[in-house]
């Protein structure tokens, strides 16, 4: 009986139809598609992006030339070199990002005692050379600058997690 | 003017013509399917589709076509490049031959022939050559994999296929399409040949190659299937063909079954309308019918396809033909053309 009955409704097609009329339930459902470059998702404040060297209110490079970040990063695509500076505080003479190498694991961020290299929230950074994305601290203190108003609040909202 | 075009010149001129006439709208009907496809099948999935290119991203099958035409066609080591280059015009060529006996409206047909429903059967079992050729001039396991089944397949399903237009033939007393149509002056033949309609529809399906039957490109077993080796335009003469073969069996489905040009309500204000706008019209709701049946099936397995073409459709289409065949024997109904 199950048998004849199963093969009653396979006759008509009977789960096929099912399934399209589904389908077409869901052809009049409204999109769930953004706009991408002109509607964004929102992000996290731990959102891992493209990385930044802060700096203090006064405008005093954060970075202490620990090398912490390099040391933690897996990759292994920081490189710092330090010397003292002429008022004889420690600081880097180089701080250079492979952005080619870096997982985005922020772990730098996650080792800096000072806050001063974190991960922002761009994620857009897409050039059309390998070598732009060889960052070196130029770049990185000019991120830092560009996007501190964002970085600062992004680090307050996480911090009563932390 | 019109006693030139009873020349032999004129004629051959007159017939250019008329092919012109359905081969560009075919073409642009073709690229326009690629879109319709994309999106009904983004809206399916609760996606957009393309809707950058233009307004609605109505340009984008143009942008399409200007990306096949400057890319390199490849020819892979060891293939055998005349028949590599022959094959994807093969699919092509057929697809938009057959187009000839269509009737788009009332006698509308490049060639309004008495076989023409033979013809169109003859043209869409050719249609196999060039998937074959393209599996085996390629000189590629999945390719001739793919060449394979295809070839298997659309055998199979073709059995059936013809076994359903004896019956409706039957029902006419003409091979000619135009006649077949002016028959569904009454009724659509979809109505008393209901489970023929369907078989002819998913045999068509299988025919075409498309989802659920579309084991001949299996993108997710073997790659591509008979057209892996093809890239640039040969790869777009392919896809072409495959686009220009939709719209022919929506075409047939149309013709034999739903009453080709004629107006779905039979009274005035409807019947004023030209017939082909409905015939279009139809030819649309088919075509939303195979993308539709593709955004929800799953691949059939191998041996599901050939069990359900010789074991399911096969006995079906027989028995069916024999009871109409009685049916109309008892009560006196045949034609007699």
């Amino acid at each position: 009986m199950t048998r004849l009955s199963r093969m009653a409704w396979g006759l008509v097609l009977w789960e096929i139809l099912s399934g399209l009329a589904l389908t077409l339930r869901y052809f009049f459902k409204p999109k769930a598609t953004i706009n991408y470059p002109f509607e964004k998702n929102p992000t996290s404040p731990r959102f891992k992006g493209e990385h930044a060297l802060r700096r203090y209110p006064n405008g005093e490079e954060r970075c202490i030339a620990c090398k912490l970040c390099e040391a933690v990063c897996p990759a292994q695509a920081i490189t710092i070199e330090a010397a003292p500076r002429e008022d004889g505080s420690r600081r880097t003479t180089r701080y250079d990002i492979d952005m080619t190498k870096c997982i985005y694991c922020g772990l730098c961020e996650e080792a800096c005692p000072v806050d001063a290299i974190v991960e922002g929230p761009n994620f857009e950074f897409a050039t059309e050379t390998r070598e732009e994305l060889l960052y070196n601290k130029a770049k990185l203190l000019d991120n830092g600058d560009r996007w501190e108003p964002e970085l600062a609040k992004r680090l307050e909202l996480d911090a009563p997690y932390r | 003017m019109s006693a030139f075009f009873h020349t032999d010149i004129g004629i051959i001129i007159l017939t250019l013509l008329e092919s012109l006439a359905i081969i560009v709208p075919l073409l642009l009907g073709v690229a326009y399917l690629t879109w319709f496809e994309r999106k009904v099948m983004g809206a399916i999935q609760l996606r957009k589709g393309p809707n950058v290119v233009g307004p609605f991203g109505l340009w984008q099958p143009f942008a399409d076509a200007i990306k096949m035409l400057f890319k390199e066609t490849i020819f892979p080591a060891g293939a055998d490049k005349i028949l590599f280059t022959i094959a994807p015009m093969i699919t092509f060529g057929l697809a938009v031959i057959a187009w000839a006996v269509i009737p788009v409206n009332d006698h509308w047909a490049v060639a309004n022939i008495n076989v023409g429903i033979l013809y169109l059967f003859a043209i869409s079992s050719l249609g196999v050559y060039g998937i074959i050729i393209a599996g085996w001039a390629s000189n590629s396991k999945y390719a001739f994999l793919g060449a394979l089944r295809s070839a298997a397949q659309m055998v199979s399903y073709e059995v059936s296929m013809g076994f359903v237009i004896v019956t409706v033939l039957m029902c006419v007393g003409s091979l000619n399409l135009n006649d077949i149509v002016l028959a569904q002056r009454h009724v659509w033949f979809a109505i008393p040949l209901l489970p023929l309609f369907v078989i002819f529809f998913i045999s068509g399906l299988a025919e075409t190659n498309r989802a659920p039957f579309d084991l001949a490109e299996g993108e997710t077993e073997i790659v591509a299937g008979f057209f892996v080796e093809y890239s640039a335009m040969t790869f777009a003469l392919f896809f072409l063909g495959e686009y220009a073969n939709m719209i022919l069996i929506s075409a047939m489905t149309t013709t034999l079954f739903l009453g080709g040009w004629l107006s779905p309500i039979p009274f005035a204000p409807f019947t004023l309308i030209p017939g082909v706008f409905w015939f279009l019209l139809k030819i649309l709701v088919c075509l939303f019918v195979f993308v539709w049946v593709r955004a929800t099936l799953p691949r059939f397995r191998y041996d599901q396809i050939m069990s359900l073409g010789w074991k399911v459709f096969l006995p079906i289409s027989l028995i069916w033909l024999v009871l109409t065949a009685g049916f109309l024997e008892i009560f006196g109904m045949l034609p007699h053309a």
